[in-house]
């Protein structure tokens, strides 16, 4: 095929289709990961600034007025409109941006290609149409920050009629504008991402790979991609309308308003059809999210025990289950907005059905380590934090999910805590469990490892340190979104629970200046990597340290068993790389 | 301060690259290599995970028991109480699932470190033990969701006939409430009623005329506007559009205005209706069907104490029903705090002002109710009140 010759002709590259407008699914997978991190590291800026305003309410802060200027922190105090921008864009930059983008986008892209053993992905170019395109969305999010009436300020879930009316906040002017803009963008570059990872799956597996012999990070990748698929189109749509509503008088989401002085016209639409849209999306995003992560972990937790993962196909079906039911279950963030009561009878019932395929993946990476001979890297110290943050925020929502519990605990800092723990800490670990082992694979260097416990420790505790006490706040009924607790006196007693998270914040956001030190740092003067650093099964450590296009410098490999041969008894090595041949007699996978 | 930021700026760099250099040495020094294993570093990386659980533990008893006093007080309404009681079950099924797995997860990572020499078990899986884990969980979620549902039905079940009706009425950024008045029935509103006094837009007789005169009189000085101005002009363009729109919104009023004149019973049901701000009382003991409006955005009316909470809807109506069971007076002896009130708050991002959109509720014996509802005025007397006072203005 053409891509094996392509791999001896092009060495001489020029540095633009090289670096810039590359094809290769490796250094577009490399372009995901630092505009995602570049993306990250505002998100975190943001939430350390709005932090600062909820534990020291209405107190002046030089550092607001050094990134906000006087116009959005006059004085050093948070404006509060401004207090709703940063905790907008925060959200849609770690959701999107970070953990859909950053996270699909990256090990995706370096991962599906090399490990069912392909030259590249089916379509080089739509790849690279994919990542300029997050990259454009990611350009004019970031811009609408500098627009005189302030970004998005509705929350990241937009919810009209808040976000169609400048007249009801100033964010819901440009800023929105470009909000909407850059999630059209966003949505076309997801889109035309999961498309290629799905056809690749399907159609460029080597000789050998059967489906059942994937690695549960290609499943899970491959189910993601799904997902993706069906439910991005949903929010594009809910965005279009939107888009009508504000430019050209249509009603798909207002009626009966009286704002400003004025009774607008807007009759017969409802604000509840958004809200449908946008969880139609908002629910299976969560998945598109925690998918990806659970692969990840999947891999690691296996390689570092030196033991099969435990139940691959109950893995899998754990995975489709989840798929599946992360599309009948988007009506549990609605169980307050008066819809049909028996409405919400369902999707109570749907949402917790999840829980069952989430307790097997749990009890299945918990028996993983079980008389395993386990390696604590960093990527593995992360995984098994994130089965810590995994079950924390699972749990609690098993309490969200009831619907008669979720009257007095829905938008409080309960909710705020649940999602932050399962799927913000949870795939956040995963992400870097996921950078720190295949980072030879991507820059064919090693990262340094003391610098990648220290970095695991301070992440890892000051993440449940910042959410943990939350669930408490919540529970006395503090609500979401507040710009301070400082009206109620029945909140007074919380206000040094903000500072000790705040303080938790700060902390776990300078450690992350750690990674970024150890990442730059090790791309250019790490130690050089061996082709198979951590003894792995999968192709993708097959591939020489260096890397070409194509992959494999020869004839693709050939897979003879599946990715989980460690410690198989009676082989001389505790791994089996998948290109070994079945020996007579040997039993290939899960017998 | 230009030259000093630089300054300190390349100070840093310096500072960092020379960081570099030291960290190289020592790696080079020890010859640390990135890969390989130490046994004794990672028995400890082993055990630090069963530290970890403890600290996690730890904090959460920590957390739990100094912040305690803060949590909400006993439930005050009757379907209060039962979730408060489904809440407390979940918790105990969860807090004890969570320490289990927890405790598991260090023992493992405490117990089954690299060793050199040793290799782990191959155990792919164990049909018995996965259908065990998946039955397990699925009988206890089945409890789980029973349980709940029969909760939320309860809730969520029509109100009964004689419950007292109130509207809480929602903008940027207060709250409204609305008494149904002595016929229990809650007049007709419209959101091109409101203006003036009339914040909920009731249609009354009243109401219809004022509003066709407001509306005449605008028309008249549009039209008076639009001759004037030059014609083709900008200000010519503005006055006429703005004319159209009050000539629709007029139409409109028409309509209401014919409706009245089929059938003013539902009209007229609002004359008694009474308006209250900042704070609204309910009697202890009765049923309170509560029904939600909006006037701008969407706000969620939510009253902590009493576990209640829905959307207020601009366009739409939406209800809950609770019934209070314990006074004002009553729970400031419970919480022994003199100044203690239930409040409704807002939670349900509307803008600026978000963070402080709130009414007290006073929760008092039927009799202080009745006392305490007999001295508002209805809408009617409001009304009168105010156009006897323009009448004398004038």
């Amino acid at each position: 095929m053409a891509g094996q010759t392509h791999a001896a002709e092009h060495h001489h590259e020029s540095f633009v289709s090289k670096y810039i407008f590359s094809q290769d699914h490796k250094m577009i997978g490399k372009q995901f990961l630092i505009t995602g991190m570049s993306m990250a590291t505002v998100g975190m800026i943001m939430s350390v600034l709005f932090r600062l305003q909820l534990a020291y309410p209405g107190e002046s802060f030089k550092i607001l007025s050094f990134f906000l200027g006087e116009k959005w922190a006059p004085g050093g105090v948070l404006d509060p409109n401004m207090y709703l921008a940063l905790g907008t864009i925060h959200g849609t930059i770690m959701v999107f941006f970070l953990l859909t983008a950053g996270l699909s986008g990256t090990f995706a892209n370096l991962l599906i290609p090399l490990q069912i053993g392909a030259r590249d992905m089916a379509s080089g170019f739509l790849n690279m149409l994919s990542y300029w395109l997050f990259f454009l969305a990611s350009v004019i999010m970031l811009s609408s920050l500098f627009v005189e009436s302030g970004p998005a300020s509705g929350g990241w879930t937009v919810y009209p009629p808040l976000s169609l009316l400048p007249q009801a906040m100033p964010g819901s002017g440009m800023g929105m504008t470009l909000w909407i803009t850059a999630m059209g963008i966003f949505i076309a570059s997801s889109l035309i991402g999961g498309l290629n990872y799905i056809v690749t799956i399907i159609n460029l597996r080597t000789k050998g790979m059967t489906m059942t012999r994937l690695p549960l990070s290609i499943w899970a990748l491959f189910v993601t991609a799904i997902l993706g698929l069906l439910s991005f189109p949903v929010l594009l749509s809910a965005v279009v309308l939107m888009i009508f509503d504000r430019g050209f008088g249509t009603s798909f989401y207002m009626s009966d308003i009286y704002i400003a002085g004025e009774a607008l016209e807007h009759s017969g639409g409802s604000p509840i059809l958004y809200e449908h849209l946008f969880w139609f999306l908002g629910h299976p995003e969560v998945y598109i999210i925690l998918l990806p992560a659970l692969g990840i972990t999947s891999e690691v937790i296996a390689n570092n025990s030196r033991k099969p993962i435990f139940g691959y196909r109950a893995m899998v079906g754990s995975i489709l289950a989840i798929g599946f039911l992360s599309f009948i279950v988007w009506g549990h963030h609605m169980f307050v907005t008066g819809m049909d009561p028996f409405l919400g009878s369902v999707f109570t019932f749907t949402t917790l059905l999840i829980a069952i395929p989430s307790a097997v993946k749990v009890f299945n990476y918990l028996t993983t380590l079980w008389k395993g001979n386990i390696r604590f890297t960093p990527a593995m110290m992360f995984s098994v934090g994130m089965v810590s943050t995994f079950l924390s925020g699972g749990l609690t929502g098993i309490i969200l999910a009831d619907s008669a519990l979720d009257i007095n605990l829905h938008d409080t800092y309960f909710v705020v805590a649940h999602f932050h723990i399962v799927m913000g800490l949870s795939a956040v670990l995963a992400m870097f469990a996921g950078v720190y082992h295949w980072f030879p694979k991507m820059y064919g260097r090693m990262m340094n490892l003391k610098l990648g416990y220290a970095h695991f420790w301070l992440t890892f505790v000051s993440g449940y340190g910042v959410f943990f006490p939350m669930h408490f706040m919540g529970l006395a009924g503090v609500p979401r979104r507040y710009y301070s607790n400082t009206e109620f006196p029945l909140f007074d007693g919380f206000v040094d629970m903000q500072v000790l998270m705040t303080v938790f914040a700060i902390i776990g956001s300078l450690a992350q200046v750690i990674f970024f030190f150890n990442f730059f740092y090790s791309i250019w003067r790490g130690p050089k990597a061996p082709q198979n650093p951590w003894k792995a099964n999968s192709l993708e450590w097959t591939t020489p340290v260096e890397h070409i296009h194509g992959n494999w410098p020869g004839a693709l490999p050939v897979v003879h068993r599946w990715a989980y041969d460690y410690s198989k008894p009676g082989k001389e090595e505790d791994f089996v790389p998948q290109t070994v041949p079945l020996e007579e007699g040997e039993v290939d996978g899960e017998h | 301060m230009i030259i000093l930021t630089i300054i300190a700026v390349l100070a840093a760099v310096a500072g960092v690259v020379q960081l570099v250099r030291v960290f190289e040495l020592t790696w080079k020094l020890k010859g640390d290599n990135q890969t390989s294993v130490d046994f004794a570093e990672n028995r400890t990386r082993g055990r630090l995970w069963g530290l970890f659980v403890l600290a996690y533990f730890g904090f959460f008893i920590y957390i739990a028991q100094k912040y305690s006093p803060f949590m909400l007080p006993e439930a005050a309404s009757e379907h209060g109480a039962v979730i408060d009681t489904v809440l407390n079950f979940n918790f105990l099924i969860i807090i004890a699932v969570f320490v289990i797995t927890h405790l598991i997860l260090a023992y493992f990572t405490g117990k089954y470190y690299w060793r050199p020499g040793k290799r782990a078990e191959f155990v792919t899986h164990n049909n018995k033990l996965e259908l065990l884990w998946t039955t397990v969980p699925a009988i206890v979620l089945a409890v789980i969701i029973i349980y709940g549902l029969t909760a939320w039905n309860d809730i969520t079940s029509e109100p009964s006939e004689d419950a007292i009706r109130i509207e809480l009425y929602s903008k940027q950024f207060d709250w409204t409430a609305r008494y149904a008045g002595s016929d229990n029935q809650l007049g007709e509103a419209n959101f091109n009623f409101i203006g003036g006094i009339n914040a909920l837009g009731l249609v009354t007789k009243e109401s219809i005329e004022t509003r066709i005169a407001e509306l005449e009189e605008e028309i008249a000085g549009l039209e008076a506007e639009v001759a004037e101005a030059p014609e083709g002009g900008l200000k010519e363009e503005e006055a006429s559009e703005k004319l159209d729109l009050r000539k629709r919104q007029l139409s409109k009023i028409y309509v209401h205005q014919y409706k009245y004149e089929q059938n003013a019973a539902p009209y007229n049901a609002g004359l008694d209706d009474k308006l209250v701000k900042v704070e609204f009382h309910i009697p202890v003991g009765k049923e309170v069907f509560f029904q939600f409006r909006s006037q701008d955005v969407i706000h969620s009316a939510y009253m902590p104490h009493f576990r209640a909470q829905m959307n207020t809807v601009p366009g739409e109506v939406t209800s809950f029903k609770f019934t209070p069971t314990i006074t004002t007076a009553d729970m400031k002896l419970k919480t022994g705090n003199p100044d203690f009130n239930y409040i409704l708050l807002c939670n349900k991002v509307c803008g600026a002002a978000h963070y402080n959109m709130q009414m007290d509720i006073i929760v008092e014996s039927e009799a202080d109710y009745n006392k305490w509802l007999g001295e508002q005025k209805t809408f009617a007397a409001v009304n009168t009140t105010t156009s006897d006072l323009a009448t004398i203005s004038q």
